[in-house]
């Protein structure tokens, strides 16, 4: 028979006994719909987060470390690659040197210490960072009130918001609503603060054209206090960043330079060989593309030094999501193993009550596969019917989760999003997925039907 | 599969040989010797009455020369091929294009219509699907009930049924009827109107027919040859009265 036929025989049958197999077939819809809704909230969850590292800054950007300084950011860094004493120092013609890679648009040193900072009078001890111009229009400040830097070296500064709270005397108790960022910006933007500092500078005893060159590892350290602006106020939450966004008051790097503000590894740079040049603990390499980003690292890696970038970030979050994917994977497929026993008993049944109909399909020249091919059709045809039913309960589930929780998301303040992801190969797959359950719950009563000897079937009525 | 036809052949062909076939089946302790060692011959076109008492194995001699059933030992050869050497695919190909049954009970699909079920035989050979409609319906109003082809079978009188199931039974152009029963469900009226079908068939087709019946009269009347079993073993063959007129009535054709 061909297949056309069968599967029009087939639907005709499953019509016959419309309730049962309709209930199997709700029963497979119900499969379905739980395995896209899992996993599209397992797809969702991985986009937000993909979203959240994107908006951190850290796509189109390489981490340089020297690996003299640091562990690298992962055991194969660690593991391969020059020992760190032959490696490089991360200073300033390194710098330069990096900003010459090709597709590089910069590399930025990280300038970062805490200090202390005084607003109307009262002291705040924070962790400043230099910001690059160029971070002007990353989407991470998007949200920021106020202005960015009016230049690059303007005497300017932005705060993040958990700090500006606390320039206001205004302590968040934990599990509080978030404050409206507006509010906070309000009372403190063209206010002045006093950031206070230790410059490092030359030795006077060493030769002036020197200057921070051939022994800068003997200087002096001299304290200033320097007047900024307040400009911004930016909402971004430090925990979840990285690198220079990490800290709470930011200046503009070439601003920041200026100020020759002593470094952590400054303190490192005495220990080292006189005669050493100053060096960085880390650059930030900015690229024109973030689908440069493993060709620089590659090229940074053969230079010497270790690099941390979106993919390191992305690697364990993606093997996270995988798991993830692999658990709801199983749970949304459980209700489908279910189904799938509905549908071997449901045919099973039909076997039964069609016993004299098969004896006399083969009676009338029908072969065993005719008759398996029939019962498959039946299968399948169930499998297609609740593959589809399932995928838009599925979808429909996930849109009113959704709906909820950015209902809920609306009302704390929040900006909506998008937890829920339904791909279209997702689409695709649960409804071949759910025909291949199918046809393997098929298996065993499409056989049996062929096996049916016509002689028995045909003998009782 | 078809059978290889010998046309030209000067004597009448063969068209059913059973040579000593038996088919017995296990009861627990005991063996029921359903046919037990019946050898046969009916020639193509032949009109074969199988006659006996209810459990002499009228219907399981006619299952294994249906191909439904295999023989214990023995054989069965239609139109030169040994059934014994076909594979369960062939011997559906068999049943399909070789043979058609018709049954006391009628059996048709409760759940088709007339059309459908007499299409269903087609459906199973993969006849165009243009084409099968056309023939179905032709071969519903050959028996009379083109007017009724959207009907499903609960919907019809016994003999309607039954003249359903002999066009189901023919739709494939069959070289050999077997019919068990056909008229044990009908009244004398109804059951010689089949019985005149069967015989047009058997007449104008040149079908060969083997038919089980428990009526005597039936058998004189319409069929050339009876064959009488008991206890699964036969017990009588001869010619019937009709075969004489019949004779006569194939001189005028
Ligand atoms: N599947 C089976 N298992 C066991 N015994 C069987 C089976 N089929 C038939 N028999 C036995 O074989 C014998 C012949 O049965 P069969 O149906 O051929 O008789 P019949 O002549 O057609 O009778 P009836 O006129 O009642 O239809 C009976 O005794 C029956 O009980
Ligand atoms: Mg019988």
């Amino acid at each position: 028979m061909k297949l056309y036929d069968s599967t029009e025989l087939a639907v005709r049958n499953l019509r016959e006994s419309f309730l049962r197999n309709s209930l199997t077939t709700i029963g497979i819809s119900v499969g379905v719909a739980s395995l896209v809704a899992m996993l599209s909230l397992g797809i969702g969850l991985q986009k937000l987060a993909g979203r959240r590292l994107q908006s951190s800054g850290l796509f189109d950007t390489v981490i340089v470390t020297s690996r003299r300084d640091l562990r690298g950011f992962n055991r194969e860094q660690e593991d391969n690659g020059p020992a760190p004493a032959d490696s490089p120092a991360l200073d300033e013609p390194a710098r330069q040197k990096l900003e010459q890679l090709p597709n590089v648009i910069e590399a930025y040193p990280d300038i970062r210490f805490i200090t202390e900072l005084r607003f109307e009078g009262s002291p705040h001890l924070t962790m400043v960072a230099g910001l690059p111009f160029s971070s002007k229009n990353n989407d991470a400040f998007d949200g920021m009130q106020g202005n960015f830097f009016s230049s690059d070296s303007a005497p300017e500064a932005i705060l993040q918001k958990a700090f500006a709270e606390e320039l206001l005397g205004r302590t968040p108790k934990r599990g509080a609503d978030d404050v409206n960022v507006r509010e906070l910006a309000t009372p403190l933007l063209g206010k002045e603060l006093v950031l206070s500092y230790t410059e490092r500078t030359a030795t006077p005893s060493a030769s002036s054209e020197a200057d921070r060159g051939s022994d800068a590892a003997a200087y002096s350290v001299v304290r200033h206090r320097q007047a900024l602006k307040i400009v911004g106020i930016s909402d971004l939450d430090p925990d979840s960043m990285r690198g220079q966004a990490r800290a709470r008051v930011f200046l503009p790097l070439k601003f920041a330079q200026s100020l020759h503000v002593m470094q952590a590894s400054d303190v490192r740079d005495t220990t080292r060989l006189p005669g050493s040049a100053p060096t960085y603990s880390n650059v930030s390499v900015r690229l024109k593309s973030p689908k440069n980003v493993q060709a620089v690292e590659d090229a940074i890696k053969k230079m010497g030094f270790n690099t941390f970038s979106i993919t390191d970030a992305t690697r364990s979050m993606r093997q996270f999501f995988a798991v993830l994917d692999l658990f709801l994977g199983i749970f949304g497929s459980l209700a489908l193993a279910v189904a799938s026993i509905g549908i071997v008993n449901t045919l099973v049944m039909a076997i039964l009550e069609r016993r004299r109909e098969i004896g006399i399909m083969k009676a009338l020249g029908a072969s065993d596969a005719d008759v398996k091919g029939l019962f498959f059709a039946e299968a399948g045809a169930m499998g297609v019917f609740g593959g589809a039913v399932g995928v838009a309960l599925g979808w429909t589930i996930g849109r009113i989760i959704n709906l909820g929780t950015n209902v809920y998301l609306r009302r704390q303040n929040f900006p909506p999003e998008q937890i829920w992801f339904v791909p279209w190969w997702l689409i695709a797959g649960a409804i071949v997925f759910s025909i291949i359950i199918s046809l393997l719950s098929g298996l065993y009563p499409a056989s049996r039907a062929a096996r049916l000897d016509p002689v028995q079937a045909l003998r009782y009525e | 599969m078809s059978t290889p036809r010998t046309d030209g052949n000067p004597s009448p062909e063969i068209a059913v040989l059973t040579d000593n076939i038996c088919r017995h089946y296990q009861m627990g302790e005991a063996l029921i010797p359903a046919v037990d060692g019946i050898s046969l011959e009916i020639r193509s076109g032949e009109f074969v009455a199988l006659l006996g008492t209810s459990g002499s194995g009228k219907s399981s001699l006619l299952n294994l020369i249906a191909g439904l059933d295999r023989p214990t030992s023995g054989k069965v050869v239609v139109h030169g091929s040994d059934l014994a050497d076909l594979s369960r695919a062939e011997l559906a190909k068999y049943r399909l294009h070789t043979v058609g049954m018709v049954f006391q009970s009628f059996n048709l699909i409760p759940r088709m219509t007339l059309l459908e079920n007499v299409e269903l035989p087609m459906r199973i050979a993969e006849v165009n699907r243009n084409k099968r409609e056309a023939l179905a319906l032709k071969a519903l109003e050959r028996v009379g009930l083109g007017k009724r082809k959207k009907h499903r079978p609960v919907e019809l009188s016994g003999g309607e049924q039954q003249r359903a199931s002999l066009a189901r039974a023919l739709i494939n152009q069959p070289r050999l009827l077997l019919a068990d029963e056909p008229t044990g469900n009908l009244d004398s009226r109804t059951g010689t109107e089949i019985m005149n079908f069967i015989r047009e068939f058997n007449e104008s087709l040149g079908m060969t027919i083997v038919m089980v019946t428990h009526e005597r009269a039936l058998a004189e009347q319409y069929a050339r040859r009876m064959i009488s079993l008991a206890d699964g073993k036969l017990i009588d063959d001869r010619a019937t009265a009709s075969a004489a007129t019949a004779v006569v009535r194939r001189g005028e054709l």
